[in-house]
């Protein structure tokens, strides 16, 4: 009963000809824009990476010269900040959640609220950070009442505590169980003590995770509008408005000084360099099944 | 630790309550109207759509506060609803050419571009948009596009400068495309082998096979990897505040200047110029936080139903 | 109606690994042909080849000639042909899950192009009830999913969606060892019935249901095909004394 019909035949193996052909082509498609921003970031930045860009803070607007280099102190302080707020808590968070509350409701739920933090847009983060610190005339919360470094830290940290909470998550659930048996079998005491063999096994991942985080947070602009605000001068203070490279590169971008979008790509540069570097080591980590042995 | 994962609902609660305290002002005196029309005349506003020439009702007036959300709801949907057209296809494509053509070789290195093109923030897509892109769709796509599609009353340019809708929406579409498409080669990788098997053993092209044994058992994870991608065009930032046109009106054509929900909080928030004006940015932010929760909840439940709770990446 | 299968000099690889040696033999048509062997002996693969399903994966080879009627499949055709020709049904069901039992049937007609709804309704019907399906599922069949039957009703629904093509042979790859033993009897009876109008080949571990179902048996053992001769032979008095250890459970 075959139905034997060649023109039938042809047609599937054209349309299977040509779904291959869209397939590949929309892989071009979507490679060729990452070339090319790579490409032209690295043409357009390199000429402006001087020892002065990393040196010098901007000249006032107009005169050429200058650097970013209050930027990236001030993308430091920032970091920091939202380090010292996101990386314990966000930890704390992986620990429990891979650990003390496997399986339970408690811990599916907010497994999923994390996630659903994570797609919340940053400058929604930013409003928050303003309504709680930057706003308010009060004693409680510290440095509040104006712009600060602080509230932008604070922004960056909360943005940080999903991402490395789930991450955490995930590197101490791939520890082989075998680590954790052997633990146990070994008669250790108590949760402390297993807890701390389960961590120190999963802690190149958990670093790596936290690095992701870092380098994500490190790109972002639009919680710093109006928290940090920007600096054009050196500050490091905690209680002052403060420069961040994310934040000079969109000013300036936006300026309409050559000297200053010259800038913006040497930034851009500086800032890609140091992510790209993240997501390198961080696939390198979980290539190598860094978890695979027991040491 | 029991503390510290808490702490995520925290944040949470933490924001709205800031959000909706912020928000009393506006909420009080304009109500839902705050979303749609409000006083101004509907007829105004259609006519002011269709014709470029016509004046355009003034919505966003904190000299006068009078404060309308409606171009800059307009703005967010209709770019990030072009970014979707532009995305989706192609990155269904990049996933199924790497989960089902590629040769092993490839896979690795196109899998950690697409992880690239997901890291890079979003203020160097918005400097690389305003120095080639927009230059580029403002001498050779925008003309083509009037002149070809002009006839629709989709395509006609006012102000030719390049920014607008339609270039907003090309780089949110370079940028939510590399989510869409992992999480769309995440779950048609969970699709078991035997069922690609099942249909090439009844003499299925390879095309057919992942049609009917692959995307089929998919559709519904990827249809929560699509709208992920809704959701961080919805929230999407600098890139779109560089690039739109920063103009709160509302016009037909796609080659206006525009402004979105998330660009003026952007533009406007630090220097906002009274309590009222506070007050309605403040809601901006809001309404952004409750749409992209429930735009991200549903998305996670239904990648989540496809591949049954394996923990998914953060990302 | 079936056909024979003609087997010369069948040699199969995955990548390096040398997984079919010098396979020769003739499967007669309208039989059931059984093959039975330890495992990792080769009989899947042996299976697949004649299907080419062996070639979904990458790293595999194949050379020698297998005529399936007068059709030299690797030569002479083209995957696509020869699987509709030669349906296979898997060791674990694998129904779609996503489709009703109508939609799971008529997958294949549809890949082939049949459209016509009446005739889609009389192929589904016959392949159904050729698979004696029909009975259990006739008052269900467009409102429940492939994938919410038992497990016995489900490898019958892949057989009758393997049937709904009209293959001219049927490979069943060890078709009822996920099963339970009512379902395994059942799928029993269906292949004495098959025979009839397809050639079958069965890989079994069971040696039993290879003695109650086939005519003709081979065994394979490390790659080779050491006997292939008449059921009743290999399991009474095999000439190999390898088969011997084999039936006689020296091994397994």
């Amino acid at each position: 009963m075959a139905k034997g019909n060649k023109i039938r035949e042809r047609m599937r193996a054209v349309t299977d000809h040509v779904a291959t052909g869209l397939a590949v082509l929309s892989t071009f498609l979507v490679v060729a824009p990452l070339v090319a921003i790579f490409v032209y970031l690295v043409y357009k930045g390199a000429s402006s990476l001087n020892l002065a860009f990393f040196t010098e803070i901007p000249k006032p607007e107009g005169e050429s010269g200058g650097g970013m280099a209050n930027g990236i102190l001030g993308s430091g302080v920032l970091l920091g900040v939202a380090s010292c707020i996101g990386i314990p808590i966000g930890i704390g968070g992986g620990i429990f959640l891979a650990e003390f509350g496997r399986g339970t409701k408690l811990a599916n739920a907010i497994r999923f609220t994390a996630d659903v933090l994570n797609g919340v847009p940053s400058i929604v983060m930013g409003v928050a950070a303003y309504a709680l610190i930057v706003k308010p005339q009060n004693h409680i919360i510290p440095f509040s009442g104006h712009f600060s470094a602080f509230s932008g830290g604070v922004a960056l940290g909360i943005m940080m505590i999903p991402t490395v909470c789930r991450t955490t998550e995930e590197m101490l659930l791939m520890v082989p169980h075998a680590v954790r048996e052997a633990a146990l079998a070994l008669g250790v005491p108590n949760w402390r003590s297993v807890l701390s063999i389960t961590v120190k096994t999963a802690s190149p991942g958990i670093i790596t995770g936290c690095m992701l985080a870092f380098a994500r947070v490190a790109g972002e602009t639009a919680p710093l509008i109006f928290t940090a605000l920007g600096n054009q001068f050196w500050s490091a203070s905690l209680d002052r408005p403060i420069a961040a490279l994310p934040l000079q590169i969109y000013v300036y971008a936006l300026s309409p000084y050559d000297d200053l979008h010259r800038l913006a790509w040497g930034g851009a540069l500086v800032l890609i360099v140091l992510i790209v570097l993240a997501v390198s080591l961080v696939r390198f980590v979980a290539g190598r099944g860094v978890l695979k042995g027991a040491s | 630790m029991l503390l510290c994962a808490l702490s995520i609902f925290g944040i949470v609660a933490l924001i709205a309550t800031e959000l909706v305290m912020g928000s009393q002002l506006t909420w009080h005196q304009f109500g839902m109207s705050f979303f749609s029309w409000g006083e101004t005349p509907l007829i105004d506003i259609l006519k002011a759509f269709s014709d470029p020439t016509a004046t355009q009702p003034n919505y966003w007036d904190p000299v006068n506060g009078h404060f309308s959300a409606l171009p800059f709801v307009y703005g967010t949907l209709v770019s990030s609803i072009l970014a979707l057209l532009m995305a989706v296809p192609l990155a269904i494509g990049l996933a199924v050419f790497l989960t089902e053509m590629c040769p092993g070789v490839l896979r690795g290195p196109l899998a950690f571009v697409t992880e690239l093109l997901a890291a890079i923030p979003s203020v160097i897509y918005g400097l690389w948009a305003v120095f080639v892109l927009v230059p580029l769709m403002r001498e050779y796509v925008n003309p083509l596009l009037i002149k070809t599609l002009g006839w629709t009353g989709f395509f006609n340019d006012a102000n030719p400068t390049g920014l607008g809708f339609l270039s907003a929406g090309v780089i949110l579409a370079i940028m939510i495309l590399p989510i869409i498409s992992s999480l769309t080669r995440e779950v048609m990788s969970a699709v078991p082998h035997s069922q690609r098997e099942a249909v090439l053993a009844l003499g299925a092209t390879r095309w057919e096979m992942i049609r009917m044994g692959v995307l089929r058992n998919a559709r519904i994870g990827i249809v929560g990897a699509v709208i992920l991608g809704l959701g961080r065009a919805l929230g999407e930032t600098m890139a779109v505040t560089m690039v739109v046109g920063n103009t709160a009106e509302i016009h037909r054509s796609l080659l206006a200047n525009g402004a979105s929900m998330a660009s003026v909080i952007a533009n406007e928030y630090g220097e906002a110029s009274s309590e009222l004006h506070f007050s309605a940015l403040t809601e901006i932010g809001l309404a952004l936080f409750i749409v992209t929760i429930i735009v991200n909840a549903l998305a996670r439940l239904l990648v989540w139903a496809v591949t049954r709770g394996a923990p998914a990446r953060a990302t | 109606m079936g056909v024979g299968i003609e087997v010369t000099n069948l040699n199969a690889w995955y990548g390096a690994n040398h997984t079919l040696q010098d396979i020769n033999l003739n499967i007669p048509a309208n039989h059931a042909t059984a093959l039975i062997g330890p495992s990792g002996c080769g009989k899947s693969t042996f299976v697949r080849c004649l299907n080419r399903m062996h070639e979904t994966n990458p790293i595999a080879r194949v050379t020698g000639t297998v005529r399936i009627g007068d059709l030299d499949i690797y030569e002479d055709a083209k995957p696509v042909e020869i699987r509709r020709r030669v349906g296979m049904v898997f060791q674990r069901p694998n129904p779609f899950p996503t489709m009703s039992i109508y939609d799971n049937v008529a997958a294949g007609l549809k890949l082939n192009g049949y459209s016509n709804r009446r005739v889609l309704d009389e192929i589904v019907e016959k392949s159904l009830k050729n698979s004696a399906l029909w009975d259990e599922v006739k008052d269900d069949l467009k409102k429940k999913s492939g994938a919410s039957l038992s497990g016995g009703q489900q490898q019958r629904l892949c057989i009758a969606r393997a049937l709904a093509v009209d293959p001219e042979v049927l490979l069943m790859d060890e078709p009822a060892s996920a099963l339970d033993p009512v379902s395994t009897s059942k799928i029993e009876d269906l292949i004495f019935q098959l025979k009839t109008q397809y050639t079958i080949v069965i890989v079994t571990h069971n040696m039993q249901q290879a003695a109650r179902v086939a005519e003709k048996t081979g065994f394979f053992l490390n790659g080779r095909m050491v006997e292939f001769d008449s059921t009743h032979k290999i399991f009474t008095n095999p000439s190999d004394k390898r088969t011997e250890d084999y039936i006689t459970g020296r091994f397994g």
